[in-house]
């Protein structure tokens, strides 16, 4: 994976991206995949764990908290 | 597209055991996230019934839902419920009804999907219609099963249906024809999935923003200030060890006295019980045993676990249902994670928290 590409950890809180790509496979894709991460849906970071880890995103009308290792996978614009 | 073994259990049913009716319950609260399941049902049945219940919940969100818009856009009924209104759930009864019986016949909207995969469709369809006695629905459901390639529902399918899907030479040709077509547009077994499930979403977003209205953005916004408190760096735990000690609290110091008041009623008893065997002049061994022993113990552990358990349950019942829960897992997983580190439980590694 290209070092540069910014990700989902990139993205500060209350700052809207846009999902470009999920970068891993297997059931974990399946699950964000369901939960609504698709190319193109607008996500937005809002609340932060008290130990800085997991944060939680704003997207298609929920919130889902996601960890860092998970948030890694998946880039955005 | 199923998780865990309830869902593959539910799935299975529904594609095999010939249901008269599918009533999918979907949450009005959030309904864009609720709509992919049930345009994934749509794809295996045609009897269905849309549920949209919490329609309570949504008002005071002032989030607005027309229901008939959405009945149309689907294709299929569409009741709204308000489940603690035992009133509400009539018409969905009525509405059920009306599909076991066929009055009214549905054809629901299915997913168009993308040229190339509805290309693929219609091959698989036309040669599973033509080796196997199966109705259009089902084919194409199958169809589509058989490009997305997941052995453990084409196993399935094999079994409940007593079709040979695998070995069928003619499905084999079509198979390779289809797979040359997706190399050829640079579709692979990943990205197949993604094609399907972003379909399913941006129908669902359509759907959702022609039928759904949000009259008050501030409510989400008041929401979330509180959620910022409760899981603040600062206040986040602090709260947390409050609102557990309170109900460890009111558990302990609580339970007492409605304990106490088990154990004098249960020694009254007990005294009477004794007068009443020398009434019937039963012989001391047996009465002390059933009396001082099987009676005093049973009401002796009753008396002393039952508050506790009267009380706590029910307030850790409130704190689920005011959506607290979630909130101390996404305090906690930093922790969790550090103590679980060198375990490799698939199980306990969650990899979506819902709020």
């Amino acid at each position: 994976m290209n070092q540069q590409e910014k990700t989902l950890n990139h993205l500060p809180l209350n700052t809207k991206g846009i999902i470009k790509k999920i970068n891993c496979t297997g059931t974990i894709r399946r699950r964000l995949l369901d939960l609504g991460f698709v190319e193109g849906t607008s996500i937005t970071p809002v609340l932060i764990s008290p130990s800085q880890d997991p944060r939680a995103f704003s997207i298609r009308g929920t919130l889902i908290a996601i960890r860092k290792e998970d948030a890694n996978l998946i880039s955005i614009h | 597209m199923s998780h865990s073994e309830e869902e593959e259990i539910a799935r299975d049913y529904i594609c095999f055991g010939n249901p008269n009716c599918t009533v999918i319950v979907v949450d009005a609260t959030c309904l864009e996230r609720n709509l992919n399941l049930v345009f994934q049902t749509m794809e295996i049945t045609n009897h269905l019934v849309l549920c949209v219940n919490l329609l309570d919940e949504a008002k005071k969100k002032k989030i607005r839902i027309d229901l008939d818009s959405l009945s149309k856009e689907l294709g299929i009924p569409v009741v709204g419920t308000t489940a603690r209104k035992k009133k509400t759930l009539h018409q969905l009864m009525d509405t059920i009804s009306q599909v076991c019986t066929e009055k009214n016949i549905f054809s629901p909207n299915k997913i168009t999907y993308p040229t190339i995969i509805e290309n693929g469709i219609t091959k698989l369809q036309n040669v599973l219609l033509r080796e196997f006695s199966l109705s259009t629905d089902l084919a194409r459901w199958i169809s589509l099963k058989i490009m997305d390639g997941e052995e453990t529902i084409l196993q399935s399918i094999e079994e409940n249906l007593s079709i040979d899907l695998l070995n069928n030479h003619a499905l084999q040709e079509i198979k390779k024809e289809i797979r040359n077509d997706f190399e050829e547009n640079h579709i692979t077994e990943n990205n197949f999935k993604d094609l399907i499930i972003s379909t399913i979403m941006h129908k669902s977003e359509t759907i959702c923003g022609k039928v759904c209205t949000f009259e008050d953005e501030n409510y989400s916004k008041r929401d979330r200030k509180i959620d910022q408190i409760l899981t603040s760096k600062t206040l986040g735990i602090p709260i947390m060890i409050l609102f557990l000690g309170l109900i460890f609290w009111l558990t302990i110091i609580g339970a007492n006295y409605p304990s106490q008041a088990l154990f004098s009623f249960f020694s009254w008893l007990q005294e009477k019980l004794f007068l009443f065997a020398d009434f019937l002049h039963c012989p001391g061994w047996l009465s002390s045993m059933l009396i001082s022993g099987v009676y005093q113990t049973l009401t002796w552990i009753i008396s002393v676990m039952l508050p506790p358990m009267a009380i706590f349950f029910p307030l850790f019942t409130i704190l689920e249902d005011l959506g607290y829960l979630p909130r101390i897992a996404f305090n906690l997983d930093g922790f969790f994670k550090k103590c679980c580190c060198t375990r490799k439980t698939d199980d306990y590694h969650v990899h979506g928290i819902w709020l």
